[in-house]
């Protein structure tokens, strides 16, 4: 484990408010309750701030950061803003429990530790829609995400020929980033459906008052057809094959199956929230089917159905970077009025701003949930053989089983199949398996459930475990 | 709806009855809130534990133990069932002694299951434990199953001869008209002149409205799970003066157990785990098999069973017409399931059994 | 699969991977130095023994287990390397 940064922090027992996560929703929280007196600590697994968006802000070389573009630079305001406030900043800090009653465990380096709070701000963020196709589990498939946290962590990109296939802005923005660093992309296959054009284009017209990020998507599209990168729209039936590592990767393209030759494919299928925290404290969660997720039941401040806990940012249902600032600042003021630190008209007048900012920067939403909106029979993995829990290599004809045999909801899936009970804890597979249970038993996806939250959510050794409470005794 | 006898609780005790009643001809209906072994059935440690049972349930453990040798042959499953044996340790010389007076005990009742072994037969059967036990106390055919895949079984076996099941079916109400008993749910009114009570935690409001004081207590206790780690451990470890089952599953994975509970909220099924309590556990399981400090703990839970005052449940009629109860297993039920299932029948269709069922009188209260 | 951008990093460390020594980067998490070292894969499952390659080397896929320092089921895109770090693939479980 690296040593922090700084000067060794001592953690207290009991703080007023504890922020989960260091990205943009974290950091701006931090800051703004720290200027009203706060006593703050904000914990984050990662060893600088700036969370998966803005990740390696503090040590990236600028040849580097200026091949990532303009949005990513504009974290640089937001670390540099937190690091100018007084809060316990807790690095490299794994957060394995979280409770009603706000108790958090957690971990640093091989010490685990209890500490409680106040007031509890999830700002965990967003993780890639996990998508269960034939051949995903294959060495040579990763996440899209993953591509770019190895560049942007580490100056790592593919080697030429790499293909990139699935839905969404990310997906445009990684080959747009890699071109910039002079990766020869072979392939973007775009799995986006030609109907979601008709299907988004109602919404069209909000999302012109946030017409920036339009704009920024063609001009990605535009320089990416300059550089002659080819791209296939509305693919389908993707593939990977392979003995031991992907080889090539197939589909469906106008009325033609394809194949193409890769050791690399970079896929993704869209943003969720980071959910498992709120889930093991018991958080109510709601199925939203514009964003095609489970999205925690909140109110305008963030707050959840369980008292003192709050959520914002990607993790409250993905409204991307710049609504996460705005969400954190909401969140820590409204932390900060249910500690008594200021009173409610305070509150209302600090927020006034950015909740005007936030409510410009979502027209944007409705237009990029329909657009990218991800096919149903893709999710809920037609193909028999294929693996969808990655960890006891479940299938989806097992799952499929299952449902016939009478268990009509995920957790009973889970109990009989063991799928989601493998390291990962589920995170991988609980989406799918909604999809399927809902799908195979003819109901919506918010019947066929969630898994229930099981802590820890972050494995803890025996060892470990053992060393707490150690006046405890049966 | 009707049927010749209304089963309220689809757990492992609940579809056990159904079973052994249709298999002779009865037909039942199983009335179930949640799903089938939602808590205490579906999660528990799946224990099939003779040793150190309470002399009032012993006659009652050996008899299941004999189905859960031949369960293949009443569910068509096996349950995961592997009978590895089940030992309690000695780690000093008044547990030892502790072992032995049990030891004497059970003999003294006629039972010949638990015997002592020394620290040489110890460390044959368990080389991985720490090297300062000095014997223990052992029932060779005792072992465990996998609890949802055994209710699963229980409960195809039971639909296949014709019980009928409802879940998400709670009863609201219980009435007597005439010589039935009638189940308001929100789906509806089941009816039958016969009524039994296999509703775990919640089996106090159903003898409650049935016309029977219960004194339960739910609880939930909590169990924690590890990744898989290479096979070490074959028996199944309880301590003489630790609270501990721990045992190693057929796919890797340790189960540790030490009737420790969570803080329960049983109006919303919701449970909060006591770390202090699991740290505990992890402490005493340290304390016997120090190799496994970084093994990970990657999940833990607690279901919901109902708990009696003098930790033995209730098996019997009730004072109504046409009442029977089986609950209260007080978190050692689910190696008595068969069993009890097979007694419920006989209670019902014959007025009488042959296991000796006094001391689960509701009457005791 | 990968390649490091030609960057000229400030300090690197020495770690064997599977036996073989390289140089890394310092502040490189484990799983960043394995891919870009060219190792195909980083642990067979459990279940099958199938080899499998982090996925999403952000923590939440628990692909990237390896052995690190003879700890079996390490995440090693949360580790950084050291020098002299010993990284191995893990195999099914691991060893105890």
């Amino acid at each position: 484990m690296p040593a922090c940064d700084g000067p060794t922090i001592v953690v207290k027992d009991h703080y007023q408010l504890v922020i989960i996560g260091a990205g943009p929703t974290g950091l701006s929280a931090a800051r703004v309750a720290a200027d009203h007196g706060v006593d703050v600590a904000l914990l984050d697994e990662q060893p600088a701030p700036g969370g998966q968006i803005y990740r390696a802000m503090e040590s990236i070389p600028p040849a580097r950061a200026g091949l990532l573009g303009d949005e990513y630079q504009h974290g640089r305001k937001i670390v540099s803003s937190f690091r100018q406030c007084n809060v316990d900043y807790l690095s490299d800090t794994q957060v394995w429990s979280l409770n009603s009653k706000r108790e958090i465990g957690l971990l640093q380096g091989d010490e685990p530790l209890m500490i409680t709070a106040d007031q509890v701000l999830l700002a965990s963020g967003a993780m890639e829609r996990p998508v269960p196709f034939p051949g995903w589990t294959l060495p040579g498939v990763m996440n899209a995400g993953a591509g770019q946290i190895l560049f942007k962590s580490h100056g790592i990109v593919p080697n030429d020929g790499v293909v990139l296939a699935g839905s969404g802005p990310l997906l445009l923005l990684l080959a747009w980033q890699y071109m910039h660093a002079g990766v020869k992309i072979q392939a973007l296959l775009d799995l986006t459906p030609m109907r979601n054009h008709l299907r988004a284009l109602p919404r069209l017209p909000r999302a012109l008052m946030a017409r920036h990020y339009l704009a920024k998507g063609l001009v990605y599209k535009k320089d990416l057809k300059r550089a002659g990168i080819s791209t296939l729209h509305n693919v389908s039936d993707l593939h990977a094959t392979g003995n031991d590592h992907i080889s090539s990767v197939s589909f469906r393209h106008r009325g033609r199956q394809r194949s193409i030759e890769t050791e690399l494919l970079l896929v993704h299928f869209g943003l969720i929230p980071n959910a498992h925290l709120s889930r093991a404290a018991g958080c109510e969660y709601q199925w939203d089917r514009s964003q095609q997720c489970w999205r925690p039941e909140l109110d305008d401040w963030g707050s959840s159905s369980i008292d003192g806990i709050l959520i914002a940012g990607d993790g409250a249902g993905i409204g991307g970077a710049r609504t996460a600032e705005h969400a954190g600042r909401l969140s820590a003021l409204q932390a900060t009025y249910a500690l008594g630190i200021i009173d409610k008209y305070e509150r209302d007048q600090l927020s006034r701003d950015d909740r005007k900012w936030m409510h410009d920067d979502l027209h944007i939403r409705p237009f990029l949930e329909s657009f990218f909106h991800i096919p149903r029979k893709l999710l809920s993995v037609p193909d028999d053989d294929t693996i969808v829990c990655r960890c006891e290599e479940v299938t989806a004809g097992e799952i499929r089983m299952a449902v016939a045999d009478g268990h009509s909801d995920s957790n009973q899936v889970k109990f009989l199949t063991r799928c989601g009970m493998g390291p990962c804890q589920g995170r991988q597979c609980a989406e799918a398996v909604a999809h399927i249970v809902a799908a195979a038993g003819g109901e919506k996806v918010a019947q066929g459930g969630h898994y229930r939250g099981r802590p820890p959510v972050a494995p803890l050794t025996l060892g470990q475990l053992a060393s707490l409470y150690p006046e405890e005794t049966e | 709806m009707r049927a010749d006898v209304l089963i309220i609780g689809g757990g492992l005790i609940g579809f056990s009855t159904a079973l052994q009643l249709a298999m002779r001809g009865s037909r039942c209906i199983v009335l179930e809130k949640d799903s089938a072994g939602r808590h205490a059935s579906g999660v528990n440690a799946g224990g099939l534990r003779q040793l150190n049972r309470h002399p009032a349930e012993i006659p009652l453990s050996v008899a299941a133990a004999e189905m859960w040798h031949n369960i293949d042959t009443l569910v068509g499953s096996d349950c995961d069932t592997r009978f590895p044996g089940q030992i309690r340790v000695a780690e000093n010389a008044a547990d030892m002694l502790l072992l032995e007076e049990r030891a004497a005990m059970v003999r003294s009742l006629g039972f010949q299951h638990e015997e002592i072994i020394g620290k040489d037969q110890l460390y044959r059967l368990v080389p991985a434990l720490s090297p300062h036990c000095i014997g223990g106390l052992i029932s060779r055919k005792d072992g465990y199953g996998r609890p949802f895949h055994a209710l699963d079984a229980f409960r195809r076996k039971a639909c296949s001869l014709g019980v009928e099941f409802h879940s998400s079916t709670r009863v609201d109400e219980l009435e007597r008209s005439g010589t039935e008993w009638s189940a308001i749910t929100a789906k509806g009114e089941f009816r039958a002149p016969l009524l039994v009570n296999c509703a775990g935690a919640w089996a106090g409001r159903i003898a409650a409205a049935a016309g029977d004081a219960a004194p339960v207590k739910p609880g939930a206790p909590m169990l924690m799970i590890s990744e898989r780690i290479p096979h070490f451990m074959d028996p199944v470890i309880g301590a003489a003066s630790r609270k501990l089952s721990f045992k190693q599953m057929q796919n890797g994975t340790l189960l540790i157990g030490g009737a420790h509970m969570a803080k329960l909220d049983l109006e919303h099924q919701v449970t909060d785990m006591n770390w202090a309590k699991l740290a505990v556990s992890a402490r005493t399981v340290m304390a016997l098999f120090p190799q496994l400090k970084n093994v990970r703990i990657v999940r833990t839970w607690a279901g919901i069973e109902a708990f009696m005052p003098d930790n033995l449940p209730v098996i019997g009629s009730g004072t109504s017409p046409g009442v029977y109860h089986a609950f209260g297993f007080s978190a050692h039920g689910f190696q008595l399931s068969p069993v009890v299932g097979k007694i419920m029948s006989q209670l019902i269709l014959d007025g009488k059994t042959d296991l000796p069922i006094e001391a689960f009188s509701i009457e005791r209260f | 699969m990968f390649k490091r951008l030609d960057e000229n990093p400030a300090a690197t460390v020495t770690v064997t991977i599977d036996g073989v020594q390289f140089n890394v980067p310092a502040g490189e998490t484990v799983a960043a130095a394995v891919l870009a070292s060219g190792f195909g894969h980083t642990r067979t499952t459990v279940v099958s023994g199938a080899p499998r390659a982090p996925f999403c080397l952000m923590g939440v896929c628990y692909e990237c287990l390896m052995v690190i320092d003879g700890k079996p089921n390490q995440r090693a895109c949360r580790e950084l390397v050291n020098d002299g770090m010993k990284i191995e693939c893990q195999h099914a479980t691991g060893r105890l």
